[in-house]
């Protein structure tokens, strides 16, 4: 088909506008439903992190939480918060609360025993022991949880052109929409990879930033 | 609680009430069994080829620097390749796999089976390799002390050792599949979906949440029954670790 091509310049040249504005639409979806999520998330991991059972049964309930599809979930919560942006944000941050807190939690956990009798042998207070050791310890899988919920958070934005408000999703399924128009799902599709690939970027950077330490071994 | 969610409510429960509903010809119940087969296509796809290529891969580990192999000849390793597959497949939407499928003239059942499949493959093939690759390598020394050679090693002592985590997968796969299926409604796709997808386009916002309800049951019941599963199929002499 001559009048479909699959990918053209042109027609980002001609939507450069509608294209930035979906964009910024995603990246602030992301980011914020990101940010709450880790708002939430640390502190109770740091929380629960010396008391297993409840540990084990938060994760349990967020596992469920997280086995329900986005698209359930949305159409679920719209009807709750409103056709738009709030029943996909809190839905974002449900899923990204479970990979983070699991992960955290994972990190918390792992320390190596020794250095926690070395801090109370230092004389740590547990919560000193858990904001200076298990915390600084844990980090590496704190980021690697953020870059992961980020991530996965990016695409499942797109699911949201259920209740109205997908972001780059939006303009993939209006591409759909208007005769399948597939210069748009593409060029959106890209950009929506794009936006994922620049986070993790960040994050990865932002990640050997806050950990120095853990380079120091292997140069 | 205002009025327009206890009128959705509302909605949704009368059509979940009805019997017709459920039993009619392309009613719920057909619904459930299409979607239940589209999953078993697409995961029995997936599975075909993820699930020998993963376990060649921990196996071989081919490129990896290992005792044997020293010196790899890739920039990554068979490792690498598995966790790079993994991400890229997170980052990548799913409704535009669906819709540039479908813009690319491949509608219908056919088409979900396959989008739903690609998405598989990368969790099933690190199931696979993460259990092969990380069997106990005394269990792999003695067997190979014992004679066994490569094939045997595979396929008596890694694999079986590889079954948690195998079945690990495919439970994360399958209910992925089931999850990922009602998107491809949007685009014409049978099973549950359908049921969301025709709610929206006739504005029927209770008939929306009750697909919505419908899909969310599916899947969690779909996960408890594999999670039995999961348990009956580990060998006994890892059980209960």
């Amino acid at each position: 088909m001559p009048g479909n091509p699959w990918v053209s310049w042109t027609w980002v040249l001609d939507n450069a506008g509608l294209l930035g504005t979906r964009t910024w639409q995603h990246l602030l979806l992301t980011v914020e439903a990101v940010a709450i999520a880790t708002a939430i998330a640390l502190p109770v991991a740091l929380l629960v992190v010396r008391r297993r059972r409840l540990a084990g049964a938060l994760v349990g309930v967020a596992s469920v939480v997280y086995t329900v599809p986005s698209l359930a979930l949305f159409t679920i919560l719209a009807p709750l918060l409103g056709i738009g942006r709030t029943p996909v944000l809190v839905g974002l941050v449900l899923y990204a609360l479970l990979v983070l807190l699991r992960q955290t939690l994972a990190g918390l956990q792992s320390v190596d025993p020794a250095v926690l009798e070395a801090a109370r042998g230092l004389g740590y207070g547990s919560w000193q022991t858990t904001w200076r050791v298990r915390l600084p310890a844990a980090l590496p899988a704190v980021v690697s949880a953020l870059r992961l919920a980020t991530v996965s958070t990016v695409a499942l934005v797109t699911v949201g052109v259920v209740v109205g408000y997908g972001g780059l999703g939006q303009l993939m399924f209006e591409g759909f929409r208007n005769n399948f128009h597939r210069a748009q799902i593409t060029a959106a599709t890209l950009a929506c990879l794009l936006l994922a690939l620049a986070l993790d970027l960040v994050l990865w950077g932002l990640g050997r930033a806050v950990t120095p330490w853990t380079r120091r071994r292997t140069t | 609680m205002n009025g327009r969610f206890g009128d959705v409510v509302r909605e949704a429960f009368a059509f979940l009430n009805d019997p017709l509903v459920w039993t009619r010809p392309g009613g719920l119940l057909d619904l459930i069994g299409e979607h239940l087969l589209m999953t078993l296509a697409a995961v029995g796809a997936a599975a075909a080829l993820a699930l020998p290529l993963g376990a060649w891969l921990g196996h071989a580990r081919p490129g990896e620097r290992r005792p044997g192999n020293r010196r790899p000849r890739f920039p990554l390793g068979a490792a690498g390749v598995v966790v790079a597959l993994s991400n890229a497949s997170r980052a990548l939407p799913t409704l535009a796999i669906i819709l540039l499928l479908a813009t690319a003239g491949l509608f219908g059942n056919g088409a979900t089976v396959a989008a739903a499949a690609v998405f598989a493959v990368p969790v099933l093939l690190a199931g696979a390799y993460d259990g092969v690759s990380g069997a106990d390598p005394a269990a792999r020394d003695a067997a190979r002390g014992l004679g066994c050679s490569p094939a045997r090693i595979l396929l008596t002592v890694e694999v079986p050792l590889a079954v948690p985590l195998v079945a690990a997968g495919l439970r994360t796969a399958v209910v992925q599949v089931v999850a990922t299926i009602p998107l491809a409604a949007l685009a014409g796709g049978g099973g549950l979906g359908r049921v969301i997808a025709f709610g929206m386009g006739t504005q029927r916002y209770g008939q929306v949440l009750a697909g919505g309800l419908l899909v969310a049951a599916l899947c969690l019941l779909v996960d408890a029954a594999l999670a039995v599963g999961q348990r009956a199929v580990a060998p006994r002499a890892l059980r209960g670790r």
